[in-house]
């Protein structure tokens, strides 16, 4: 009996017959998602990097041009380094402001209303943050009253009021303030959920072994969270990468403080240069892959430990 | 090295005394064990040592120190945590030179000194591994590991070995006897375990809602008892307690009466202070394993103190028979010899080894003998 079976396993013929049955059924299950994302991801992902080799009115192939312009052009290139600006202070800042209020406010009496208070702006559209801080940032001329709540500040305590928005040295800084306002909360929640997460115990032990609150912080608290911390930057990173809303609104991308994603759409929309538009998008979305790709690497290791 | 006294010790939680006027003297190099039920206050007054807490009232010293108000990490103490709490992103070297590293131990140093606790401890070859891949027992043996690296003058262990499974549970417990012949420090030991506690003490400290019952090396725990508290918590199967006892005095001597059971007639040695409590509200107490029954007694023996009572559940264990009987709503306990038959439902004649009986005040429920 037992040695028909094995003959019976040991024919060709069926082994193929089954493995292909076998290999067809799953394609039939994900047919519908793959199909999908063929038609709503991949194939306009590939028509953008085609158009983006176009010139304005995709009608003729320019090569790289789009892309040597944009390398080359300074108002473009200013546009680069706005994003660069953006992605390094605004993540830095949300990220460690996030950590910091996470862990103070652990040792505060108060502590979910702390929480609730700076959690508050993420409930804001991007639009409503931005409308809110220009008030902030209004700026009448010398000697007027000051209505803006910052120029208020800064002449009450003697000082000359300033044209926040549209004064270069400043502008970016501005509105980068207005980004870590709204997401600092989000990351504090994050990140301090992380922080109970870990047991008093390591952290008594920690103390008995000698180590102080700056050296528990360091050594034992940030390596334990550190996924966490992972988490939130690439978040953070990949909404930076994408910020539009803000910019938009508050200077519309004047005075010096143009970003790639307000570039895009008025290349797009006010130029109706699709070629420039496109090459915009393209760099925008090698800058996320390896951010993605890390993601996606940690997340595998993580789902393995377990 | 150093001895740990506690002076008038008082913690406060939320207007809640957690434990009350303690104290407490820890002799150098002594093996002291805290027990008690949950909440006693035990792993507070363990706390306290370690400055994870901070006494109300009272001073606390370590040596001739006056630890409060001291930082944990000035006190140069080494805690053991139940749940080993080691640190997951560290490998075990790690876990174990930390404290070194923090002292600014020079590296070689601390190299020999891991090495040298990881063979004691027999986790040499784990040095690598992250604590998520051991078994419980190995953890348990970093958590040790961390603490005997430095030269502590104190260890602290709270409750090291209620995570671990029973047969491992002995072992450690052998080892941390073994460990603290071998690192000769002051070892203060926290359990609820009184197995623990009487195996492993030089001196069992017994607390019960923060306060201390009795203090004393354990064979004195178990042969006399301070009070109610401390008879039934020391001892398992407990000790049995007959309420409504009587102390009576007749032409044969002072003898006590107990509800329903019989009389004991009380030896020579305790007649004095069993006078003592004639005419007052007493409980008569007797070990299990000092109950014997009377059939197997040997021909001669003294048969003046016998109590019987009708069976209820008899216990096969092999090594011994274990016989629970009852009369007037009190429940009695006995180990027996594996030889004794007992039905269920028949009355049982026991007898009483009236030189280990112990009597107590209903009302202070402090002992008499």
């Amino acid at each position: 009996m037992i040695k028909a079976i094995e003959e019976q396993r040991s024919l060709p013929t069926k082994t193929t017959a089954r493995r292909k049955r076998f290999s067809l059924t799953p394609w039939l299950w994900i047919g519908l998602a793959v199909l999908f994302v063929i038609i709503f991801l991949l194939y306009p992902m590939f028509f953008t990097i085609w158009l983006s080799f176009l010139d304005a009115t995709s009608t003729h192939f320019v090569g790289l041009h789009n892309y040597l312009l944009i390398f080359t052009n300074s108002s473009l290139l200013e546009v680069l380094r706005n994003n660069l600006l953006w992605l390094v202070l605004a993540t830095v800042a949300t990220v460690v402001l996030g950590l910091l209020i996470a862990v103070l406010v652990d040792r505060v009496r108060f502590e979910s209303v702390a929480k609730a208070a700076i959690f508050v702006p993420m409930a804001l559209s991007f639009v409503a943050a931005g409308v809110i801080w220009r008030f902030v940032y209004e700026y009448e001329p010398p000697g007027q009253t000051q209505i803006g709540l910052l120029n208020a500040l800064v002449t009450a305590l003697g000082g000359q009021p300033q044209a926040w928005i549209t004064d270069s040295r400043f502008n970016n800084f501005a509105l980068i303030a207005v980004y870590v306002w709204m997401w600092t909360g989000f990351c504090m929640v994050i990140l301090s959920a992380a922080i109970k997460g870990i047991p008093s115990e390591i952290l008594e032990a920690a103390r008995c072994d000698g180590a102080g609150e700056i050296t528990i912080f360091f050594r034992i608290i940030v390596p334990m969270i550190s996924p966490t911390i992972a988490v939130v930057t690439t978040t953070m990173i990949i909404n930076i990468l994408k910020i539009f809303d803000i910019v938009y609104v508050m200077t519309g991308g004047d005075y010096g403080t143009n970003v790639v994603a307000v570039e895009y759409y008025q290349q797009l929309f006010n130029f109706n240069n699709f070629g420039v538009a496109s090459a915009l998008a393209v760099l925008l979305l090698l800058a996320i892959i390896p951010i993605m790709y890390f993601n996606i690497r940690r997340f595998r290791v993580q789902e393995a430990q377990r | 090295m150093a001895r740990v006294s506690f002076v008038h010790v008082y913690k406060r939680f939320d207007k809640v005394d957690v434990v009350r006027d303690i104290n407490l003297e820890v002799k150098d190099q002594e093996f002291l064990v805290l027990v008690g039920p949950s909440g006693c206050g035990k792993s507070t007054c363990l706390r306290m040592i370690a400055g994870l807490e901070e006494p109300t009232a009272g001073e606390i010293y370590i040596g001739d120190m006056l630890v409060n108000g001291v930082e944990p990490k000035e006190r140069n103490v080494a805690m053991v945590f139940q749940n080993y709490a080691l640190y997951p992103h560290m490998n075990v070297f790690d876990n174990m030179a930390f404290s070194l590293k923090l002292r600014g131990v020079p590296r070689q140093e601390i190299k020999k000194r891991v090495q040298e606790a990881a063979e004691i401890l027999e986790i040499a070859h784990l040095l690598n591994r992250k604590p998520k891949e051991l078994s419980g027992g190995q953890r348990q043996r970093v958590a040790l590991g961390r603490a005997i690296v430095r030269d502590a003058q104190v260890f602290l262990m709270d409750e090291p070995l209620s995570n671990l499974d029973a047969k491992l549970r002995v072992q450690m417990r052998a080892e941390i006897i073994k460990l603290h012949r071998r690192v000769q420090t002051t070892f203060v030991y926290v359990t609820h375990d009184q197995v623990e506690a009487m195996t492993m003490g030089d001196r069992i400290v017994v607390l019960h809602q923060g306060e201390i019952q009795q203090m004393g090396p354990p064979q004195e725990l178990y042969d006399h008892p301070a009070n109610m508290f401390v008879a039934g918590f020391i001892g398992s199967p407990a000790m049995n307690f007959f309420p409504g006892a009587q102390v009576v005095e007749d032409g044969d001597g002072v003898s006590i009466v107990l509800d329903g059971f019989g009389r004991v007639q009380v030896p020579a040695c305790y007649v004095e202070k069993a006078r003592a409590a004639k005419g007052r509200q007493v409980i008569f107490g007797i070990r299990p394993e000092h109950l014997r029954d009377a059939t197997l007694l040997p021909a001669g023996a003294d048969t003046a103190s016998m109590i019987m009572a009708p069976v209820d559940v008899v216990e096969h264990l092999g090594s011994e028979v274990q016989v629970h009987m009852s009369a007037n709503g009190t429940t009695v306990v006995a180990r027996l010899d594996p030889r004794s038959h007992p039905v269920v439902g028949e009355p049982l004649r026991l007898h009483v080894d009236a030189d280990q009986i112990h009597l107590f005040d209903a009302e202070t429920e402090k002992a008499y003998f």
